[in-house]
């Protein structure tokens, strides 16, 4: 298959770049959006100014994620249709319905208080801008929620069926509720929050390691520990039951994600394979290091299966995913950071209570705090592995079961694909550097401790309708 | 039933307007600001041009999301087959986004900005002309067969007309963008806008004479709908009506008004847009696939009425509450860094 002429490879290969990028910002902006809720709540309630600093700090992290996503975000939304035309007819009975809702409910949510949030902080009543904090991050999270509905949906189509090629919906509630998409909407929302929390923990970490401003880190960097001591082992449970509803709804997936070639049967003990080197073309495992009796328990709580994980041999080659590594290692990765972020949780939760993260002591503990700046990046490997998971596990599907994803795409010239594709590698490519080398700056700048509290320094401007004052932007915002 | 399946679809099409007109307007103001900073003398007046923006351009653009999604929901054959047609123009839209979209924040960051002026400038430039290029597109025609699906070429949509289209849509967000910073910007600033104002207003005369006179020439479709009976009179007041509020706007723009050239160059928009508008309906790809062919089925369109229908006058408040708290003028003095 020459890739270069096969505009359905090509477009699998640029929805796959462009939805990878798309996912690194957005994480951020609705993880830290509730992270900014809870500062400037502290702020409103104690007054102490520490928090406001807090609050403006974080907030240039969020802006410069949020310019990405929403850049980013636009190509997802038209290459539906661009790409995916004979997708787009099928599905967009529902499919097309809910990117509507998550432009209505959520978007111009999000858009329309940022402004507000962002530099309305001289302009409105703090009430008000408490309030515009909330609805950002509230947007956000809506469509979190709207966005995996759609893709839940595609994982386990219901409410309706397919009638000459295209779905007609006959219960939109119970499409709504798929049964992936509960499960999968909690996941999502702690992935983001729980990498935002490392996120900003790893940063004050950092910070507090440079002894700069360590009493002004120590708050955040608590702040996020305490979040992720309830989010961190939940969220390894969430993904657990996201698990167990790939195995009751997706078997070729789970045999996919276990590199479990051969069908174990019902009654049988089901080992859990560890580190393999799985090899398609003679369809098993090269070599494997296997936990004895390990699926058994974390499918069903017991040694023996009450019924029977499904090997990849029962689905026809056609019917089935492919590049079984990248799955199977996909998996792990996740899995494997999901434990390392408990862990680190643990200890420090461990150190904390022994008073070890007083704003004297924290700089002390130096290998706690490389284990967080190391936990930093963390989150979005394994935002990006559980995605490949769910994407590239449902293949040959866009619609699981229903629709092949070689019958969706666009009878576009490859031409025109490939120049596509090769644009957005290269913006993108581009756009991260950009990213991180600002966002470094960020970092090395560090907060400005100085800024003046709102209304303290210049007068709330006054302007009566018809007069035209010269309005001041917020001196804060020139820093 | 019957009443339903031509209700239904209607309503969306005027849904669908409303949310395309609201993003022209409002979007393009910004890509007009965008492309006038493109001439901009100073870093300093280059950073008022952003500043009037940085509030609500991204929730200007998503009302063109927010249009995306509802076409595609309403109107899923039409989605997927006009923005197949217009892969090029459509991209090009898409790259200019990018880049305008992330300018503000890098700009504002970097040391160095002459390449994030030039994302900034040229991304707007591109994102109007990709928008142009996809209106002629659309207004020359797709090719489809008989169920509604593309099976005409990539260039399709690049004809001589298309670029006076294009061309003449820039002319009008350079318009729309000028007479936005009359208002929000004091002396120097405003009296060079001013004076783009009256040129753009000349310039995009131009092209709109250019069009209306090609149009019935060489769209056969758009002809037999000019030429409708009752119809026929209301095109007939279009051209009058358009010029006399040209007029009004060069008057308001020789005594200096503040406000008033930006609502004279709102309602020419909404005096355009109303006719095509009416040219197009009831096709949704003009002379081919009406909106009942091309509608989704009838519950989705009415649980998209309820889902979205709903949120309509609330995002409308919100937005003005939005406009009021940044009521006012930006000037120089108060950016720096
Ligand atoms: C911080 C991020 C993060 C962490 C620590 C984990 N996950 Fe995850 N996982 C995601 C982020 C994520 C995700 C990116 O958010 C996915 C992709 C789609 C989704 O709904 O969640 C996902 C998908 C996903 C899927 C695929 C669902 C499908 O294909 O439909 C499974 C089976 C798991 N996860 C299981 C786990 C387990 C057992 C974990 C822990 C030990 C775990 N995840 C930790
Ligand atoms: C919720 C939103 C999402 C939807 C609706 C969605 C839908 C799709 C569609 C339509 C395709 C193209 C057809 C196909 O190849 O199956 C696809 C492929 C893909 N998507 Fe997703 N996706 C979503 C989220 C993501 C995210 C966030 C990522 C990555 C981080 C991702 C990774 C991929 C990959 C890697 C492919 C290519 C799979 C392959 O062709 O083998 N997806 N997805
Ligand atoms: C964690 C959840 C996510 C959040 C908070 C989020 C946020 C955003 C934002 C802010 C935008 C830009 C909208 C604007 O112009 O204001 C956007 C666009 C978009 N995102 Fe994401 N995103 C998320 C996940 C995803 C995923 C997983 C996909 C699928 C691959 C996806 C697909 C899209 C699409 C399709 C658009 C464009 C909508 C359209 O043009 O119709 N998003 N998203």
């Amino acid at each position: 298959m020459d890739i270069i002429s096969n505009t359905v490879a090509l477009s699998r290969l640029q929805f796959a770049i462009t939805a990878i990028f798309h996912m690194l910002w957005p994480v951020l902006t609705t993880g830290m959006g509730i992270y900014l809720v809870i500062v400037e709540g502290m702020w409103l309630k104690t007054r102490n100014p520490a928090y406001y600093h807090h609050a403006r700090f974080w907030a240039k992290f969020y802006v410069l994620n949020f310019g990405i996503g929403v850049a980013s975000g636009i190509p997802m939304g038209f290459q539906f249709g661009t790409n995916w035309a004979p997708f787009s007819e099928a599905v967009g009975n529902f499919f097309g319905s809910v990117i509507g809702f998550e432009a209505s409910w959520a978007f111009m949510l999000e858009a329309a208080f940022l402004g507000i949030m962002l530099f309305g902080w001289e302009r409105v009543n703090p009430a008000i801008h408490y309030l515009s904090t909330i609805l950002v991050a509230f947007g956000a999270n809506l469509s979190t929620f709207w966005i995996l509905t759609a893709n839940s949906w595609l994982q386990t189509p219901a409410g309706g069926e397919l009638v000459d090629g295209k779905f007609i919906v006959k219960d939109y509630f119970q499409a709504i509720l798929n049964p992936f998409m509960a499960n999968s909407v909690m996941h999502m929302f702690l992935a983001t929050l729980e990498t935002s929390l490392f996120v900003i923990g790893g940063i004050s970490a950092w910070y507090v390691l440079q002894r700069r401003h360590e009493e002004f880190f120590a708050k955040s960097f608590k702040i996020a520990l305490a979040a992720a001591i309830a989010v961190a082992p939940l969220q390894i449970y969430v993904g657990h039951l996201s698990g167990e509803q790939v195995h009751q709804y997706q078997p070729a997936k789970l045999a996919a994600m276990e590199a479990q070639w051969e069908t174990i049967p019902a009654g049988q003990a089901a080992p859990w394979s560890a580190i393999a080197i799985p090899n398609e073309k003679a369809q098993q495992n090269d070599w494997e290091i296997a936990i004895p009796n390990a699926l058994g328990y974390i499918l069903e709580l017991k040694k023996e299966l009450s019924e029977p994980v499904r090997g990849l041999k029962e689905w026809q080659p056609s019917d089935r995913p492919h590049m079984i590594g990248l799955i199977y290692y996909s998996f792990r990765i996740m899995i494997a950071i999901g434990f390392y972020f408990a862990a680190v949780m643990l200890w420090s939760t461990l150190q904390w209570l022994r008073g070890q993260l007083s704003p004297t002591n924290i700089a002390k503990q130096s290998w706690l705090m490389w284990a967080w700046i190391f936990a930093a990046p963390l989150g979005y490997i394994a935002v990006e592995c559980g995605w490949i998971v769910r994407c590239v596990g449902r293949q040959p599907w866009v619609l699981y079961n229903q629709i092949r994803t070689v019958d969706a795409a666009s009878n576009l010239p490859p031409g025109n694909v490939l120049a596509s594709l090769t644009g957005y590698t290269v913006v993108y490519s581009l756009l991260f550097i950009a990213a991180l080398y600002f966002g470094s700056r960020i970092i090395r700048t560090g907060p400005n401790l100085n800024l003046p509290l709102p209304g303290s320094e210049t007068p709330a401007v006054v302007t009566k309708a018809g007069e035209f004052l010269p309005d001041e932007r917020p001196l804060e915002a020139k820093q | 039933m019957e009443t339903l399946q031509y209700f239904l679809p209607q309503v969306w099409f005027v849904i669908l307007a409303l949310f395309l007109f609201l993003y022209v307007m409002l979007d393009g103001f910004d890509l007009g600001v965008g492309i006038l900073s493109i001439t901009s003398s100073s870093e300093q007046r280059r950073s008022i041009l952003m500043t009037s923006l940085s509030n609500i351009w991204d929730a200007n653009e998503t009302w063109l999301i927010l249009m995306g999604g509802g076409l595609f929901g309403a109107f899923p054959i039409a989605y997927g087959t006009i923005l197949t047609a217009l892969y090029i123009p459509i991209t090009l839209m898409i790259f200019g986004f990018i880049f305008r979209g992330v300018a503000f924040e890098f700009r504002e960051q970097a040391n160095r900005k002459f390449f994030w002026n030039i994302a900034f400038g040229a991304g707007s430039f591109i994102a109007a002309l990709g928008q142009g290029f996809a209106l002629g597109g659309v207004l020359k025609g797709i090719n489809v067969d008989a169920n509604g699906h593309f099976i005409g070429g990539t260039w399709d949509w690049l004809s001589w007309q298309s670029v006076v289209v294009a061309l003449t849509l820039i002319q009008g967000y350079v318009l729309i963008g000028s007479t936005y910073l009359i208002w929000k910007t004091t002396e120097s600033l405003q009296k060079t806008h001013y004076q783009t104002a009256k040129i753009a207003a000349i310039t995009t005369l131009i092209g709109a004479v250019l069009i209306t006179i090609v149009t019935p020439i060489f769209y056969e479709s758009a002809r037999d709908r000019l030429f409708q009976q009752p119809l026929v009179y209301i095109f007939a007041a279009i051209p009058p009506l358009a010029i006399w509020l040209i007029w009004q706007l060069l008057q308001s723009l020789n005594r200096q008004q503040e406000r008033a050239p930006f609502v004279w160059t709102i309602l020419l928009f909404v005096l355009t847009f109303f006719g095509l508008g009416l040219i197009v309906f009831p096709y949704i790809i003009p002379s081919q696939i009406t909106i009942y062919q091309a509608a989704a089925d009838p519950s989705s369109l009415v649980i998209m009425i309820i889902f979205i229908g709903f949120l309509i006058p609330i995002m409308l408040f919100y937005n003005i509450y939005q406009y009021i708290v940044f009521r006012g003028k930006v000037t120089e003095n108060e950016h720096g860094e």
